[in-house]
C-alpha cells in the first residue's frame, strides 16, 4: 500500500487497526477493571452516588457462601445443553457437509434463518409448545413417560431444552466450517485400508472435525453459562442461574458491589475452564 | 455388513439432519401461528383461541411496541455502520500489515466473544456508574455497548474472507498498470466486499436482537426485546408474533434475492 503509506508513514498498520483498539480498550477492558474494584467496593452505596472501593474482599465471601448453588446449576444446565447441541449439530453438519449435494446452500442459509425472529419471542412459543395442556405433555403422558400430572414448563427439563435450542446454530456452524474442509478421499483411503465405516468415522472424520467441535462447545457453553432468559421463561424460581441473581442484584436490589462480585467470579471460572479444555483437546492455536 | 453401513450412510444421516432442522423450526413454526391468534377474550395467552387477520392489520395496535421497534432499528442502524467500518479497518490491519502487538489484538478481538453477555453487560454498567453517568443511561450507553459486541463478530467475518483471497489477481492487476488506488477499489474492495456486507448484516441482527447487555444499560430508553420482556410478564400481545414472522420473511427474501443475484452475475461473466 504505497500511497498510504506516503500519508500515514510506515505505521499503517496502527492507523488501521487504532479505532477498534481503542474502543476494546475504553469499553471492555477498562469496564472488566471497573468490575473488579465494585466488587471490592462497599455495598452500602447506590448507583447514582457511586461506590466507595474499601478493598472489601468480603464482598467474594458473602456471595459464595449465598450463591453458590446458582453456580452449579449454571455450570451443570449449561453442560448439558453443550453435549446436547453437540450431538444434534454433529448430525446436521454432517448431513449439510457430505450429504445435501447441492441443497448445500439452501440448508446452511436455514439453518441460520430461524435467527432473523427475535429470540424472545422464540423462547416464549417455548413456553406454548411444553404447556401443561399441550400436544407434546399429552403425547407423553399418554405413552406413560410422564406421569398423569406430570408436567415439562417449570422444570429444568424445559430450561435445558431452552439452551440447547438457543444455541444450537452457534455450534453447527463452526462444527460445518470444520467438516468441510475435510477431503472425502481420506474417508474413501481408510475404506480401502479395510476400515469399518464407524472406524473410518472414528479415526478420520472425527479427528479433522475436533478443531469445530472445541469452537462449536465454546460458543454454546460461554454464552448459555450466562444465560439467565431460558431459566426466567421456562423455568420456576428453583431453576434460577447465576445470571439472573446478577441481573436481579443490579437492576432490582442496585447491590452493584455483590453483583460485581459475582460477575468476577463467573468470568474467571469460565476462562479457567475454557484454557484448561483447550490445552487438553490440543487446540490452543484457536485463542 | 458393508451394505447396511453404507445404506446408513447414505440416508439416515440426511434423514436425522432434516430432523434437526425441523426441530430448529417448530418455534418459528407456532410464532407464525400465533400471529394469527384472536386473543381478544382469553385469559390464556399462550393458547391459540380463534382465527384472525386483525393483528396483521393493525400491527402498531399495543402501547409503545412499534416506538420501540423503531428505536432498536435506529440502534441498529448506527451500530452496524460504527462496528462495520472499524471492524473492517482492523481486519486489513491484521491480514495485510505487520506491527508490533498483533497477536494481543487477535486475542483482544477474541476476548469479547468468549465473555459472557451478563459479564460484559454488567463491567459496562459498573464503568458507566463509577464514571457518573449512572443517571444517564440511555440511547447513547446502549450505543456503545451494541458497537462493543458486534465489533469482534464484524473483525473475525471480514478477516477470514480478506485471508482467503487470492493476491495474485493484486498482482495482476498492477502489472497492468493499475495504480495503489485503483488496484484497491477495482479489485480488493469488490472481492472482499460479500464479506463486509455478511458483517454487517450479521452485527445488524446482533444488536436488534440484544437483550442482556442491553437491559443492564438503558435506563429508561426501551428497545424492542426489552417491550416483549416487560410484556411476557404481563402476557404478550400477538402482535410481538407478527414482528417477529415479518423479520424472518424480510430476512429471508434479502438473503434469496441477494443469491439470486449473484448467480446471475456468475452466469454473466460465464457467458461473457
Amino acid at each position: 500500500m504505497a500511497s498510504l503509506q506516503r500519508v500515514f508513514g510506515k505505521n499503517v498498520g496502527y492507523w488501521l487497526i487504532a479505532p477498534a483498539a481503542l474502543w476494546l480498550g475504553l469499553f471492555f477492558l477498562v469496564p472488566l477493571l471497573s468490575l473488579f474494584t465494585t466488587s471490592l467496593s462497599d455495598p452500602s452505596g447506590n448507583p447514582i452516588a457511586g461506590y466507595r472501593l474499601t478493598g472489601r474482599f468480603a464482598n467474594y465471601v458473602d456471595v459464595i457462601a449465598d450463591y453458590w448453588p446458582y453456580f452449579v446449576r449454571s455450570l451443570t444446565y449449561a453442560g448439558i445443553a453443550t453435549v446436547l447441541c453437540l450431538i444434534l449439530g454433529y448430525i446436521l453438519a454432517y448431513a449439510i457437509a457430505f450429504k445435501a449435494g447441492r441443497w448445500k446452500t439452501v440448508m446452511l442459509v436455514l439453518v441460520i434463518a430461524p435467527f432473523f425472529t427475535s429470540f424472545l419471542v422464540r423462547t416464549l412459543s417455548w413456553k406454548l409448545i411444553l404447556a401443561d395442556n399441550g400436544f407434546v405433555v399429552e403425547s407423553l403422558q399418554w405413552l406413560h413417560i410422564l406421569g398423569e400430572d406430570g408436567r415439562l414448563l417449570a422444570t429444568p427439563f424445559a430450561v435445558i431444552a431452552g439452551l440447547t435450542y438457543n444455541f444450537l446454530p452457534f455450534m453447527i456452524l463452526p462444527l460445518y466450517a470444520s467438516l468441510e474442509k475435510i477431503d472425502p478421499q481420506l474417508l474413501e483411503a481408510s475404506q480401502d485400508l479395510y476400515a469399518s465405516p464407524w472406524k473410518g468415522f472414528w479415526s478420520v472424520t472425527w479427528k479433522l472435525s475436533i478443531p469445530g467441535v472445541v469452537g462449536g462447545t465454546l460458543l454454546t457453553f460461554i454464552p448459555a453459562s450466562g444465560d439467565y432468559i431460558n431459566a426466567s421463561l421456562l423455568g420456576n424460581p428453583n431453576t434460577q442461574m447465576v445470571g439472573n441473581k446478577i441481573q436481579a442484584l443490579f437492576t432490582t436490589a442496585g447491590d452493584y458491589p455483590h453483583a460485581s462480585a459475582l460477575s468476577v467470579i463467573l468470568m474467571v471460572l469460565i476462562l479457567v475452564m475454557v484454557l484448561v479444555y483447550v490445552r487438553r483437546a490440543g487446540t490452543e492455536e484457536l485463542l | 455388513m458393508h451394505r447396511v453401513g453404507n445404506w446408513i450412510g447414505k440416508h439416515l444421516m440426511i434423514t436425522l439432519g432434516i430432523l434437526v432442522l425441523i426441530y430448529m423450526y417448530i418455534p418459528n413454526f407456532v410464532v407464525a401461528l400465533m400471529s394469527f391468534n384472536d386473543s381478544s377474550g382469553s385469559r390464556n395467552l399462550y393458547q391459540f383461541q380463534a382465527f384472525t387477520w386483525d393483528n396483521w392489520l393493525n400491527p402498531c395496535a399495543p402501547n409503545g411496541m412499534c416506538e420501540s421497534l423503531k428505536v432498536s432499528v435506529e440502534i441498529a442502524l448506527v451500530a452496524t455502520i460504527v462496528a462495520t467500518i472499524l471492524g473492517t479497518l482492523a481486519s486489513f490491519a491484521l491480514v495485510r500489515h505487520r506491527f508490533e502487538g498483533r497477536s494481543t489484538m487477535n486475542l483482544l478481538i477474541f476476548l469479547p466473544m468468549a465473555t459472557p453477555e451478563i459479564v460484559m453487560g454488567s463491567s459496562l454498567l459498573a464503568l458507566f456508574v463509577a464514571a457518573g453517568m449512572g443517571g444517564s443511561l440511555g440511547f447513547v450507553t446502549i450505543l456503545i455497548a451494541h458497537i462493543l459486541f458486534c465489533l469482534s463478530f464484524v473483525v473475525v467475518t471480514v478477516r477470514t474472507r480478506l485471508a482467503g483471497l487470492d493476491s495474485n489477481l493484486e498482482k495482476a492487476a498492477m502489472d497492468l498498470y493499475a495504480n495503489e488506488w485503483q488496484t484497491f477499489w477495482r479489485i480488493t474492495f469488490p472481492l472482499v466486499f460479500p464479506g463486509i456486507l455478511a458483517a454487517a448484516l450479521l452485527a445488524f441482527s446482533l444488536s436488534f436482537d440484544d437483550f442482556i447487555i442491553t437491559n443492564l444499560n438503558s435506563g429508561t430508553t426501551v428497545t424492542f426485546p426489552m417491550f416483549v420482556w416487560g410484556s411476557a410478564q404481563r402476557g404478550i400481545p400477538m402482535q410481538v408474533n407478527v414482528i417477529g414472522t415479518a423479520m424472518f420473511l424480510i430476512s429471508l427474501v434479502i438473503v434469496a434475492a441477494g443469491e439470486i443475484g449473484a448467480r446471475r452475475r456468475a452466469k454473466m461473466l460465464a457467458n461473457r
